[in-house]
């Protein structure tokens, strides 16, 4: 059996190759065996899988497996299903499952998991809800096929069975477990490359290889720690003192980016995974009566210079993202739909028109700014002062992740807001939810929160939903970025890189579009 | 017999201060920590980046905020009349079993710290009083005053670029040599290097308070007509500055360190972020941000006790160091 990693090894190198990082073919070739990666995560999960959690892609897929995995760009690659097929309906996928794997207790992986897992996720999962809504049940014919059967088609559900998402859980564990409480280590089984051995809370956990892992040789590495620290200084310090080996996400400043670019043993790894499509916008609460005029929002995108957010605020580790669909998306992102000019004198006369005149002391009206706290508060300074510049007197709050929730998302207590609603792998899953008329909820975090309403984005929406055609479906989102664009209930900025720092001697780490979420079977060390 | 009397009186009048005090305690915290906007379930959905009503209704009932507030308070005080600290949801696991793990390491930390501060303050403060007015007291005295005013963040982060990342000496953060499976001698080695660097740091801001204290309290003592009296009756000067002197002007030391000792606690916030090191600190600090109140009323408990004990036991020393001092 050919194993799956063997057709992205190549792609891996060459993307390596491409991060600047030399990686001789010799290495792919011949891995070597042993090593403990350093692996550092800004903060702890309740539990380490993802399997009713979506903060954990990172750990859940070295311990877990998926059906399928991803190459760089969200093609589907075997993993725990060998080969899977569509009906002509788009109603039935069948999946055919690798034969011979164990979970890390030794009882057999079979059909009876995955549809267990399945209809778990469906259950308990924060997207799962949304992702697996249309699955009605899933067959077992046999140990070794399962059959997933749909009410409506659900062209999104092949991306959404990766490791990081959608974990194959053992039956016989989560059977009499608890939907909504987190995995705790008992819980932690699974089929993937790596076993959880120890978890401090706070500190560390650590994950053994899985000698009986279904994908020989692999795993090559013996241990993977994972490190949960908070300070952003402490990480610097650790990769420098070289307690080190991994970190994703920016896990140093990105103001001391430039010196580690230049680092005798770390390497810095700038790309952007389709898995996560990063997308940082600002969404526009259209309640407030000022900004119901469209001239005022045009203004307010006017009034950005998203090139220099990209330089200044980012110091380059982003990429403008001007559609309600980000860039990261490659497949579904529109390059018709481009940033608004950056036109002071524009923004000026769109306000003057719109009928507020600066007032003595020059400004036009106030407007409160919020932004979530999980982005650079840089950015939402940027947007307060251009802003300021053309007579908009916005002021922002600083409000830490609680009280930030509840005043966007409850108290609506906002005019503008800096969010990170990020895409996911899906537009049908990860944009929908921020400009469906029918998902504004209040009290619901990361819904519709600009309020917008448009009957004919709703239908695109919905009918892209259920579009298996990807030709058909890629002209409705196209549609729809035109529209959401055209209407401005959302300034879409910038997507962030994922800015990774690795050792310069480890592999491999990041080979498909899962980004770190990789399962890290195929990381190991070179000398 | 008279002195384990007047212990037991101690510890009767202990008891009957603390129940009351530990119970506004937790009254308070609880009615403040009920003030902050948003709950648990805001904080969870919002960490996974995506929710439906029907998982925040499912995560308020789990996390038992479906009912009203006072019914929250009295099924708490419920579980702690059962001496059970209840489950912490966003975990899974129960409060005692969270803090129990990182309960040992930061009493150590804290022990370290505060035997570090109060060893070198007591010597420096010495020091500097007997050399008043001189250049020793002089330097020592703007030392002090640096480590006084400079963050422990800062001294935390340059003692690691010093000694982690220029020198590599000392480890640049955690608690131990991770899945190092050391044992014995080698074990406790291994957490003594992983505790000098944040012991240290947390150290020298009351190093700085020690010294300033001893030297005042010393200068003051060396005037009493006793200590003229031992340096003429012929002791030898060591002799008269350990034993009349430095242990008289122990006293307000020991005081304030009693008092310390529940801001150590909480100033371990710091340190123990700067150095990856799985406190208390971090614990209460990141329950207050996840609204995850049962362990944080948890460790509020927990940190209440152990500051009416440290003042019991500040209050036996006294007694020990000066006799005089009667233990009301």
């Amino acid at each position: 059996m050919i194993s799956p990693f063997l057709r992205t090894a190549a792609a891996a190198a060459a993307l390596l190759a491409g991060a600047a990082l030399v990686a001789p073919a010799a290495d792919a070739q011949q891995p070597k065996h042993g090593g403990t990666l350093r692996f550092v995560m800004k903060y702890e999960p309740p539990t380490l899988s993802a399997l009713n959690n979506t903060s954990t892609p990172t750990t859940s897929s070295k311990i877990w497996d998926g059906l399928v995995t991803y190459d760089i760009d969200l093609k589907p690659l075997p993993m725990l299903a060998t080969s899977w097929s569509l009906s002509p309906d788009g109603l039935q996928y069948t999946f055919n499952l690798r034969e011979g794997v164990t979970f890390h207790d030794g009882k057999p992986f079979t059909s009876a998991d995955v549809a267990f897992s399945i209809m778990r996720l469906k259950a308990g999962h924060p997207r799962g809800r949304g992702t697996f809504a249309n699955v009605t049940e899933v067959k077992t014919p046999d140990a070794k096929t399962a059959v997933v059967v749909l009410s409506k088609p659900s062209p999104y559900l092949l991306v959404a069975l990766g490791p990081s998402e959608s974990p194959i859980v053992p039956k016989h564990v989560f059977e009499n477990f608890d939907v909504a409480t987190p995995p705790g280590p008992p819980q932690h089984i699974g089929t993937g490359p790596f076993v959880l051995k120890e978890w401090v809370r706070g500190s560390h956990a650590v994950l053994d290889r899985n000698p009986n892992y279904w994908d020989k040789p692999r795993p090559y590495l013996d241990r993977v720690i994972i490190r949960f620290m908070p300070d952003a200084a402490a990480r610097a310090a650790a990769f420098e003192a070289g307690d080190l080996d991994l970190g994703g996400l920016a896990p140093v400043p990105l103001s001391d980016m430039e010196r580690y670019k230049t680092h005798p043993r770390l390497a810095v790894d700038t790309r952007s995974f389709a898995y996560t499509g990063a997308q940082h916008q600002m969404f526009i609460n259209l309640d407030t009566p000022i900004l119901k005029n469209k001239k005022v929002r045009e203004a307010i995108a006017h009034a950005l210079d998203l090139q220099a957010i990209v330089d200044t605020v980012f110091y380059g580790y982003a990429k403008v993202s001007p559609s309600p669909i980000s860039v990261a998306l490659s497949t579904w992102y529109d390059p018709a739909v481009q940033a608004r000019k950056f036109d002071v004198d524009l923004a000026n006369k769109l306000l003057d028109e719109a009928g507020h005149p600066r007032a003595a002391g020059g400004m036009r009206f106030p407007l409160r700014l919020l932004y979530n706290p999980f982005i650079d508060a840089r950015l939402a300074e940027f947007v307060r002062q251009s802003l300021r510049r053309v007579g908009i007197d916005a002021t922002t709050q600083n409000l830490e992740f609680g009280a930030y929730v509840k005043a966007v998302y409850t108290d609506r207590a906002f005019d503008l807001t800096v969010e990170s609603l990020t895409n996911v792998f899906d537009p049908t899953v990860g944009v929908q939810r921020g400009y469906w008329s029918k998902n504004f909820r209040i009290g619901l975090p990361f819904s519709n929160s600009a309020h917008y309403e448009n009957p004919e984005v709703d239908r695109l929406l919905e009918a892209a939903a259920v579009e298996i055609d990807p030709a058909k479906r890629k002209q409705l989102f196209s549609e729809f970025q035109r529209i959401v664009h055209a209407d401005v209930p959302s300034v879409d900025m910038i997507s962030p890189l994922e800015v990774i720092i690795a050792n310069k001697k480890i592999r491999n780490y990041a080979r498909g579009a899962e980004g770190l979420g990789d399962n890290f079977a195929d990381v190991h060390f070179v000398d | 017999m008279l002195e384990n009397r007047r212990l037991l009186r101690v510890l009767r009048r202990t008891v009957v201060q603390a129940v009351p005090t530990i119970l506004g305690i937790i009254v308070l915290n609880f009615l403040l920590l009920k003030l902050a906007p948003g709950d648990a379930a805001d904080v969870m959905a919002g960490e996974f980046g995506a929710a439906t009503e029907e998982t925040m209704v499912m995560l308020r009932q789990r996390f038992g905020l479906d009912v009203p507030v006072l019914q929250q308070l009295l099924a708490y005080l419920g579980n702690l009349a059962q001496f059970s600290l209840g489950q912490s949801p966003r975990y899974g696991m129960p409060v005692s079993e969270l803090i129990g793990q990182r309960l040992p390491s930061t009493l150590m930390l804290m022990g370290m710290a505060l035997a570090i501060a109060l060893g070198i303050g007591i010597a420096l403060g010495t020091a500097m009083a007997l050399t008043a007015g001189r250049w020793p007291d002089r330097v020592l005295s703007v030392v002090s005053l640096i480590f006084y005013s400079v963050p422990g963040f800062w001294i935390g982060l340059m003692l690691i670029v010093l000694f982690s990342v220029k020198l590599g000496w000392l480890p640049s953060g955690g608690q131990e040599t991770i899945g190092a499976g050391l044992t014995g001698i080698d074990y406790v080695l291994d957490r003594l290097k992983h505790m000098i660097l944040p012991a240290t740091s947390l150290a020298l801001f009351y190093v700085a308070i020690y010294g300033r204290l001893t030297r005042a309290a010393v200068l003051e003592v060396a005037s009493q007509d006793y200590v003229r009296t031992a340096a003429a009756k012929g002791l030898p000067p060591l002799a008269v500055t350990l034993r009349h002197i430095v242990r008289n002007a122990l006293l307000p030391v020991t005081t304030l360190a009693g008092i310390h000792l529940g801001g150590i606690l909480g100033g371990a916030v710091v340190v123990e972020t700067v150095y990856s090191w799985p406190g208390l600190g971090r614990l209460a600090f990141e329950s207050v941000m996840r609204r995850d109140f049962n362990v944080l009323l948890g460790v509020l408990l927990l940190s209440s006790f152990l500051v009416i004990i440290a003042n019991t036991l500040v209050d036996l020393l006294h007694a020990w160091l000066d006799p005089r001092v009667e233990v009301r």
